[in-house]
């Protein structure tokens, strides 16, 4: 019976993770997937909101700012609007000019996150990061089995939640506009709608979206660090989204469980296989394999596994495959 | 204030400066940012080290360092040989990955092609190499002082080269047939191919000579800091500032910019801490951006 708990608690707590990536790439396939926004910085983004949370949430602890013992909800509104603030402030100067300037913009910002992540011990702890972030269900953390599925049920809750606005987004009249915008920005100007205003909500949604996830993944967890911030993070929920299918919001959750589960599979064959010594370097292999991937899936299943659905609206049947 | 950051400065602005020349003429003729060109300086380095050690096995007396600097022959030939492999596999990779985007789909897809390609083969050298920091040479140099500034003699040296390798390109661009004939297609590609310029071959020379120059540029961030997996992909964001603030396609403003941002680091490291070094080319994008998205010398996009 210990046994069986114990693959309730573990697989709780990794399908979580894979719904809060799953919550990423929702945010980066309005940004990418619909709109055509590039953003390299994808992980400065959940960075952003899991730092916001934590700091408002936790209790106060010497050396750092924080401990102002918010309720978790309000961190996570927090954090959703940190994030987004920062993606508008990214969008409003980049988005105007040329499309890979936001792409360097954004890289350029992850970076830096990174930075004040580690260096900025007063604000963020530095390299030690935040622990203690108070749990949902705190309560029933004695009880790991019941304590992953109840916080798996909440995430998931969540999760639904965002997916079906967002689908409603998509088939709104924004949307279309989006879309639009992405496929001949001109023809949507002519018609009269500022391309640049509906990319900027985008981005700003898609940025709201990452930091949600990232508050979420530092009071499922508990604790945060830099490193758990750094570009691999990006690198991972790209190729979730191409894989999965960009443009398709069931395929980016899809990307998001697959990727994910090849990772923990290898981590764990890494971790079996090779002596201590020779595991970084056996590890790194499992970022080269995921490389080739995403680059294969671009060359040759450029829609990934799920490609986009064409639709125009709610009110009207999708179009045939063009 | 001491003025000793003029001199770090110069040496970091230099190799800054070597890799956004690169930068900016891939971006002007390919018409993407390539998130893997970091890549090539660290590839370009370990080749350079890995050669070295292969032509120091072979010719025991090439290893004794020459005259004042710190490495011997081996590395100089090692270098030449390194920044031909380096400009090779640019040209591998174009032909494995960006030539087949080029022809489908929109450049931004050939952008996140490049960002999965360097994190591959970033991981790649660290599985190969493992993430311990190496060095070309273990010899101390003794710094010498220039009107009151400290520089070593593999500074200057590479400085030297650096003004070389620039003013050959910028004479290449200007004064040769397939110099002109690579400014023609970064003008506007489709009115090149009509003029009966051979675009493929374009494009080949143009990935080459990035893939060299960032040959060179791992070389020098290599024997002034130090040989890591992550080496060049810490320098991209400083290559995008520079390349942007010189305006991209202008080889004498990547190299003003790769200056400037080498300053305004070395500044930094001076007056705030070392720790602090790499926010400074995310700020002089920004401010760029902001103020002049053109760069110094670019046309108004």
């Amino acid at each position: 019976m210990h046994d069986f708990s114990g693959i309730i608690a573990y697989g709780s707590v990794f399908l979580t993770l894979v719904l809060i990536n799953g919550i990423t790439c929702l945010g980066l396939n309005l940004q990418w997937g619909q709109t055509g926004l590039f953003n390299v910085g994808v992980a400065g983004f959940v960075g952003i909101g899991a730092y916001t949370s934590a700091l408002l949430t936790s209790a106060p602890a010497d050396g750092r700012l924080g401990g102002y013992g918010w309720p978790i909800a309000a961190g996570c509104l927090a954090a959703m609007l940190s994030s987004g603030a920062a993606s508008a402030l990214v969008g409003a100067a980049t988005l105007r000019l040329r499309s890979d300037y936001l792409a360097i913009t954004t890289f350029g910002v992850a970076v830096t996150v990174e930075l004040v992540l580690r260096n900025a011990e007063h604000l963020t702890g530095g390299s030690f990061g935040v622990s203690f972030i108070p749990r949902p269900f705190a309560a029933l953390a004695e009880r790991p089995a019941l304590f992953g599925t109840v916080n798996l049920f909440l995430v998931a809750g969540i999760v639904v939640v965002v997916y079906l606005a967002l689908e409603r987004l998509v088939r709104s009249p924004w949307g279309r506009v989006l879309r639009a915008v992405r496929e001949d920005e001109r023809a949507a100007e002519a018609l009269g709608k500022s391309a640049a205003r509906f990319r900027l909500q985008a981005f700003a949604i898609g940025g709201a979206l990452m930091g949600l996830a990232g508050a979420l993944e530092a009071h499922l967890i508990g604790f945060i660090a830099p490193d758990n911030f750094d570009s691999a993070l990006t690198f991972q929920i790209w190729t979730m989204l191409i894989i999965g299918g960009s443009g398709n919001n069931l395929g980016v959750l899809l990307g998001a469980f697959l990727v994910s589960t090849f990772w923990s599979i290898t981590g764990l064959g890494v971790g079996a296989l090779f002596p201590p010594e020779d595991q970084a370097r056996a590890a790194a292999l499992r970022i080269v394999a995921i490389g080739v991937l995403l680059a294969a899936t671009i060359v040759m299943r450029p829609r990934g596994l799920l490609g986009e659905r064409l639709s125009v609206s709610r009110h009207v049947a999708a179009p045939d495959k063009r | 204030m001491s003025l000793q950051f003029l001199a770090d400065g110069l040496v970091a602005g230099a190799t800054i400066g070597l890799g956004a020349v690169g930068v900016t003429l891939t971006y002007s003729i390919l018409r993407f940012a390539n998130f893997a060109y970091g890549e090539f300086i660290s590839w370009g380095c370990y080749l350079t080290l890995l050669l070295a050690s292969a032509i120091g096995a072979w010719a025991s007396a090439s290893v004794a360092p020459i005259g004042a600097l710190s490495i011997g022959p081996n590395v100089l030939a090692a270098g030449l040989l390194a920044m031909a492999l380096t400009g090779l596999l640019a040209i591998g990779l174009d032909v494995l990955l960006f030539r087949r985007l080029r022809r489908k789909f929109s450049s931004i897809t050939a952008v996140i092609a490049s960002f999965g390609a360097s994190m591959a083969l970033r991981a790649a050298l660290e599985a190969i190499f493992s993430s311990r920091p190496t060095y070309f040479s273990q010899e101390l140099q003794i710094a010498i002082r220039v009107g009151g500034l400290r520089i070593t003699p593999d500074q200057l040296a590479l400085l030297g080269l650096a003004v070389l390798l620039a003013g050959a390109l910028q004479l290449l661009l200007t004064r040769t047939n397939a110099g002109r004939s690579m400014r023609a297609v970064s003008e506007n590609p489709t009115l090149a191919r009509i003029v009966g310029i051979d675009v493929a071959a374009v494009i080949r020379l143009t990935w080459f000579i990035g893939g060299a120059l960032a040959c060179a540029s791992g070389i020098m961030l290599g024997l002034v800091v130090q040989i890591r997996p992550t080496m060049g992909s810490e320098l991209l964001l400083p290559l995008f500032a520079a390349a942007i603030l010189g305006g991209i396609g202008s080889v004498p403003g990547a190299l003003l910019g790769g200056l400037l941002v080498g300053f305004a680091e070395a500044a930094t490291v001076q007056l705030i801490g070392a720790e602090w070094r790499a926010a400074v080319a995310f700020i002089i994008l920004i401010a760029v951006l902001l103020l002049r998205p053109a760069g110094l010398f670019g046309q108004a996009a």
